[in-house]
């Protein structure tokens, strides 16, 4: 499929007619373990510095070292951050993958390739520039085994050049990158030098790619999603945490360690206010985050597809016997190993109801890493307040990519540590049950180890509201009723879903998490190219508030567009809705593994769109 | 409801060190079988307790699933308690000693709970050496499924339907020694005194202390041919050393023959004598202790008493250097960092 804004540059030779300033993507392609990553975050944060909005997107496989691996950054002045589809200028570092990557490129776009693969032999529809990389490092780089890791910082040069990017931010970012390692930073400065030199030598500029420096990222941040959860959960007081390794979410509990190690040891002991530690599986990581939050401790564990999968019982037991915890939920393509690498929100409907019986389970959707540092707070707060395992339903694009943020505010609410039980409360009360409503929210008192008060035996078999052991019916069914007017209460609780009403739209369009920023610009599209104004409501929790069904009744069609085959949180608002609404929603679906980019959405609501209306014509 | 140690016992009865009464440590009537060994391993750990005058509002007490885990609820009924879900006690108690040391952990499993569903999260708990004391209620069957084999169940012994078992037994006392447990027992649920030493000898102990308690199933494996029977565990048990255990709070004095015993020093300043019994045995020596377990097993008898402790080994949470006040109950100014430091964090990402 070709992209409008591809299409329309044939520029071949000659200097480019028509600049297309702040409004690209930079595909490099690279062998991972080859030491890109640096080079690739120094060419994102050089932009970033110059004003301009970026994200930068790593595609990679499931392998430490030998296999293909693409970092996307792109450059809008728009301010869309989500995938582009389509590459605008590729970086052909990799010789396994070069020729398709060339071949799949759109006429008109840009080769910044390794000389001795000649792939401009291929296309006469592109723009290339050969670059001798062996050559160039040698001189900069005389010893041979650092060449490899030090060869990449040349192709910065070389696009610093071509692109217009002042080599004093490049500078700058590769300083910043690269500050506690000086023999490092004086190779790659080098090595940069000579990729830039190189270009204003030899390379002739034949493209309209443009960047130029911008206002639109001052006081902004750079971070990824996982550090931004780690960095809430730290602020939110967590004391316990509890995790298993697995792709996508490791680096969440690993950041979390390390900035707890900075920031959570105590001033005048210099002993630890925190735990964590790496369990067996995540059946352990969650049983030791329920059993510390049995006792009153802020516990947490983060997980990806199929560690919630092996959490399943526990979350059961978590719900019935009711003890707090939060679980980091950073989604990835499944089923079974699926994709371990590539991003899906594909969780959504297994979390929701997770475990055996009748279970149902509160899950905050960020959409980016402010909202996800704010939703760590809240997801401890709201565990705590409904006594309940709550999930934070991250995904890989979130967590693992980079991203612009506005810095982190800090949490000036005093933490909500829920109803527990005091001896003033419990002289008002009488008699406490531990699994008694006195108020009405379906939410009881209770008690923990250690506090003096009453205790009580907590367990996933039946109970009765006094926590004793119980299998008659009528205990079941007060006790399983009374979870779900807590569960009912929450909707009150969670963040409420963002909704933007367009006046006269008669179509809706209901996002979540990282489809968000792809649907920002989709509706961009929709209104500027086919006239189609829509309106947008993002959703931030579930259980859903009452805005989701005044949204689908003021509308004809609502549009669900989400990361997974089946439509989950599709089918979630449909369970949610009167059912003479279910019929107004339709699903937009993308699931190969690549974060949902705007033309994907634009192209398919339009085209559904199109059949609703032959439909009525019928 | 008031806490245990502050009601004033009637004059005349007798009490404890902190005034209470045998009768403060036991919990709801037992649902089960008459006879059950399981029952009479709940009562040595309400004398235990009472002997050794514990706190019932500091102890926490969790099992898994099966007849042995439904036991936390028949002693200590002023302890909080975790029914956990089937195998998964140890990870559960792990993080409930994270979240408050101060606590004395008390887990109940069975051998099924252990040995089969649950023999990854052992594993992983007696390598951590969590401070707690793990009660293996070891009567090699389900009981509560109706007597299918457990991975404890003895090379040939019998069902009552007449299936053998023809896979060899789990020996959790040898697994647990390999894997880092410090303190390793084994018992009888008929012997009283031997267990009540032990389990005494357990609450003194920091670190983990596994007992593997055999506990014959009256129900479904107490019959000819089973060699968790009480007939046979009865004759074919060979203590390794007669065990007296003498609590930090009290005066040592001992009846033994100067020579033939030796007191191991426990965390708290408790001693533990071991009259021994099988000629220079000694618990501190696990290679020994090895070659005993398996040369009775050969034989088909059950060595019992302390097979293994050590207590020098830093227990789990000594390694993690955490603040002494316990994580639970932390106040929100020492959990949320100040803004400066949120500042920093902000400032280096720009």
């Amino acid at each position: 499929m070709t992209s409008p804004s591809l299409a329309s540059r044939g520029v071949t030779s000659g200097p480019a007619a028509f600049p297309v300033v702040n409004d690209f993507s930079i595909q490099v392609a690279t062998v991972n373990g080859s030491g890109s990553q640096t080079a690739n975050l120094v060419l994102l944060r050089s932009l970033f510095q110059s004003g301009v909005p970026v994200s930068g997107k790593n595609l990679f496989p499931s392998n430490i070292a030998g296999l293909p691996t693409w970092f996307t950054i792109r450059a809008c002045r728009h301010g869309y951050v989500g995938r582009k589809k389509g590459t605008d200028i590729l970086v052909a570092m990799n010789p396994e993958t070069a020729h398709e990557d060339v071949l799949g490129l759109d006429p008109g776009a840009v080769v910044v390739y390794d000389e001795p693969l000649r792939l401009n032999a291929l296309r006469d529809d592109l723009v290339f520039y050969a670059v001798p990389f062996d050559k160039l490092v040698a001189p900069v780089c005389p010893d041979a085994k650092l060449r490899k890791l030090v060869r990449n910082m040349i192709y910065d040069g070389v696009l610093a050049k071509l692109l217009g990017i002042e080599l004093e931010e490049v500078d700058r970012a590769l300083d910043r990158q690269l500050a506690k390692k000086p023999k490092a930073l004086a190779l790659n400065q080098a090595a940069l030098r000579a990729g830039f030199d190189y270009a204003a030598a030899n390379l002739e500029k034949r493209d309209p790619f443009v960047a130029e420096r911008m206002q639109a990222t001052s006081g902004r941040i750079l971070v990824d999603g996982n550090a931004a959860a780690a960095i809430g959960a730290m602020m939110a007081g967590v004391t316990v945490v509890t995790w298993y390794p697995i792709t996508p979410s490791s680096s969440l509990c690993e950041t979390l360690a390390t900035y707890m190690r900075r920031y959570r040891m105590d001033p005048e002991t210099g002993k630890a206010t925190f735990a964590v530690v790496q369990a067996e599986d995540e059946l352990s990581a969650l049983g030791m985050a329920l059993g510390a939050g049995w006792m009153g401790a802020r516990s947490m564990t983060a997980t990806s597809g199929p560690g919630i999968s092996l959490m399943a019982e526990f979350t059961g037991l978590g719900y019935y016997a009711e003890v707090p915890a939060v679980i980091f939920d950073v989604q990835r393509v499944g089923p079974s190993t699926g994709l371990p690498t590539r991003t899906a929100q594909g969780d959504i409907l297994s979390t929701a109801f997770l475990s055996h019986g009748d279970t149902r389970h509160p899950m905050l959707l960020p959409s980016s890493p402010r909202e996800i540092y704010e939703m760590a707070i809240a997801a401890f707060d709201l565990a705590e307040r409904l006594q309940t395992p709550v999930f934070v339903m991250s995904d890989l694009d979130l967590g693992m990519n980079t991203w612009m943020s506005e810095p982190f505010p800090y949490p000036d609410a005093p933490m909500d540590r829920g109803k527990r039980l005091t001896p003033e409360t419990l002289a008002a009360l009488g008699e406490w049950g531990r699994y008694r409503d006195v108020d009405g929210d379906g939410i009881p008192y209770r008690t923990v180890a250690g506090d003096g008060l009453p205790p009580y035996f907590c367990r996933g078999s039946g109970h009765n509201d006094r926590a004793q052991y119980s299998e008659r019916p009528g205990d079941y069914v007060a006790n399983i009723d009374r979870i779900d007017r807590k569960f009912q209460h929450a909707r009150t609780l969670v963040p409420p879903p963002v909704v933007e009403r367009v006046e006269g739209a008669r179509v809706g369009v209901i996002g979540y998490g990282t489809s968000h920023w792809a649907i920002v610009e989709s509706r961009d599209q929709l209104r500027e190219e086919a006239g189609l104004d829509t309106s947008y409501l993002r959703l931030r929790a579930f259980p859903f508030g009452p805005e989701l069904e005044a949204f689908v009744a003021a509308h004809d069609r609502v549009y669900v567009v989400e990361q997974n085959r089946d439509g989950q949180m599709a089918s979630l608002v449909t369970l949610d809705l009167d059912a003479a609404l279910a019929p107004r929603v339709r699903r937009v679906l993308h699931y190969d593994g690549l974060p949902v980019d705007a033309r994907t959405i634009t192209d398919e609501i339009l085209r559904q769109e199109a059949a609703a209306h032959q439909e009525a014509r019928r | 409801m008031t806490t245990t140690s502050s009601s004033a016992p009637a004059p005349g009865r007798k009490v404890n060190r902190i005034g209470l009464e045998l009768a403060a440590y036991r919990g709801g009537k037992s649902t089960l079988c008459a006879g059950c060994g399981h029952n009479a391993i709940s009562e040595r750990i309400v004398e235990a307790c009472y002997e050794m005058g514990v706190e019932s509002e500091r102890v926490i007490k969790l099992s898994g699933i099966g007849c042995s885990s439904k036991s936390p609820a028949y002693f200590l009924g002023q302890a909080h308690g975790f029914n956990a879900v089937h195998g998964r006690m140890p990870s559960v108690a792990t993080g409930a000693t994270l979240a408050n040391h101060r606590m004395l952990a008390m887990g109940v499993s069975g051998d099924g709970d252990t040995g089969a569903i649950g023999i990854g999260q052992f594993v992983h708990l007696m390598r951590r050496n969590v401070p707690m004391i793990y009660i293996v209620e070891n009567n090699g069957c389900y009981g509560l499924t109706k007597g299918q084999l457990s991975p404890t169940a003895d090379l040939g012994s019998t069902l009552k339907n007449g299936v053998v078992n023809d896979l060899p037994p789990v020996d959790l006392c040898a697994l647990a020694m390999d894997l880092g447990a410090s303190f390793v027992a084994r018992s009888f649920s008929g012997d009283k005194k031997q267990m009540l030493s032990l389990l005494k000898a357990a609450i003194a102990h920091r670190g983990t202390a596994m007992l593997d308690i055999l506990s014959p199933c009256v129900t479904f494996n107490d019959h000819e041919g089973s060699t968790k029977s009480y007939s046979y565990v009865k004759d074919h048990e060979e203590p390794l050393e007669e065990i007296s255990f003498v609590p930090f709070f009290e005066e040592i004095s001992i009846d033994y023959e100067p020579g033939t015993v030796r007191a191991v020093t426990l965390h708290d300043g408790s001693k533990l004598l071991l009259k021994k019994l099988a000629g220079d045995y000694d618990p501190g020596n696990k290679a020994m202790a090895r070659r005993v377990i398996h040369e009775s097993a050969a034989r088909g008898e059950f060595p019992t008493g302390l097979i293994y402790v050590d207590p020098t080994r830093p227990d789990f949470l000594a390694l993690l250097n955490l603040v002494d006040q316990p994580l639970a109950e932390l106040p929100a100014g020492r959990t949320r960092p100040p803004r400066e430091a949120l500042d920093a964090i902000n400032d280096a990402l720009r």
